[in-house]
């Protein structure tokens, strides 16, 4: 059992973080290209919101399996830190998103449309 | 047979390198963006990445106690956006 | 002092205690004892915390608080997986080197009054790709959203499947 564990666990969270990194890269790629201040906060508060959790979720399973695989159990359980770590980026990182955009909203900044310049 | 060093010298180096690398990108984004709404979002998303990079840099150095810090971090990043879009759209923070 | 103030004081004071333990747990169990310095300061911080500000926690007239909770994490479940599907979108949007985008911007009503489902469905629809929340109205429930192209708009106008989900949680019973 543990050698299973051993063999097919650190594939998985290589993978799991690099899928976390390419949407972390396309949330920074959406700052720079988008051409509205709406639509950059589309890009960045939800693609760089979910490339977190996978990298840090990533990590949680590393630190469990492979970090101290012969520890006791007081030492092992350290990780749960980082739960409250993804709970807590899942809930505030889109009120900010949401209360920032609000803000742009009612002092006037204008939307784009399709077929504007580049503001 | 992947051993821990192999995976914290040759998986997690790369890695952080890379989100550093995007921390510079988002300056520009900082520093160029016509309006103070452009700037704020941009720190936002410094402050996001500056979390995950706290995290991997424990992993690195064997700290697995730097869990503490960007928690604390991930608060203040989040009570700083709100203050910053409170007082951009009212003028004050707290009003009796 | 009601029951229902001792009961909001004792369930915060026991949260942030259980708290208190996980976070400087790693430093306790590890000396083997634990000791009585730690766990009298956790006792008296959390006695404090709880006393000032125990009503931010435990309202006063929830009611059949544990079938709506069971219900959101069935709910949390579905949600999580669409988050995962529709953040692919997203990223094919900005890696594309057309960007096909078409922003626009519009407004709904829902029957939701309550703060927790306002807020539930305020953070789903700015964690699913194509929409972001621009302002509530708690006493309407009117919506103000920003999509991004037309196919999420319709999938929140026409369609209506987060609202049902979210409508099913707190509405029923």
């Amino acid at each position: 059992m543990v050698e299973i564990i051993g063999t097919i666990l650190p594939p998985v969270v290589i993978v799991l973080m690099a899928v976390g990194l390419f949407f972390m890269l396309a949330g920074a790629a959406g700052l720079l290209r988008f051409p509205d201040f709406y639509t950059r906060l589309h890009a960045t508060g939800k693609c760089d919101t979910l490339g977190e959790v996978l990298i840090i979720f990533g990590l949680l399973l590393y630190h469990f399996f492979i970090y101290s695989p012969g520890a006791e159990l007081s030492v092992k359980l350290v990780p749960v830190k980082l739960l409250f770590l993804i709970a807590f980026i899942f809930l505030a990182n889109p009120t900010a998103t949401h209360a920032i955009m609000k803000a742009a909203y009612n002092t006037g900044v204008k939307p784009w449309k399709k077929g504007d310049a580049r503001m | 047979m992947i051993e821990e060093v192999f995976m914290r010298e040759q998986v997690f180096l790369p890695i952080a390198l890379v989100i550093a690398f995007m921390i510079l990108l988002c300056l520009y984004r900082a520093a160029l963006g016509p309006g103070v709404f452009n700037r704020v979002a941009a720190v936002n998303v410094i402050g996001t990445k500056t979390i995950v990079l706290l995290v991997l840099i424990g992993y690195i150095f064997d700290r697995p106690l730097f869990f503490d810090i960007s928690l604390l971090y991930a608060l203040l990043n989040f009570i700083g956006t709100i203050a910053f879009a409170k007082y951009l759209e009212r003028g004050e923070i707290w009003s009796r | 002092m009601s029951a229902g103030k001792g009961f909001g004081i004792l369930v915060t004071f026991c949260a942030m205690f259980l708290f208190w333990l996980l976070l400087s747990g790693y430093i306790i169990t590890e000396q083997g004892k634990l000791d009585v310095f730690h766990v009298g300061a956790g006792v008296i911080s959390s006695a404090i915390v709880a006393l000032i500000s125990h009503d931010l926690l435990v309202k006063e007239k929830g009611e059949k608080m544990l079938s709506k909770s069971f219900r959101f994490l069935v709910y949390l479940v579905w949600e999580l997986w669409q988050i995962v599907l529709a953040n692919f979108d997203v990223a094919y949007r900005v890696l594309h080197p057309k960007m096909p985008i078409d922003p626009l911007i519009i407004d709904f009503e829902t029957p939701l009054r309550s703060d927790f489902a306002l807020v539930t469905l305020a953070n789903s629809i700015t964690l699913t790709p194509g929409t972001i929340t621009i302002s509530v109205d708690p006493e309407k429930g009117k919506f103000l959203v920003h999509a991004i192209a037309k196919k999420p708009a319709d999938a929140l106008l026409v369609d209506k499947t987060m609202q049902k989900k979210v409508a099913e949680v707190y509405m029923v019973g």
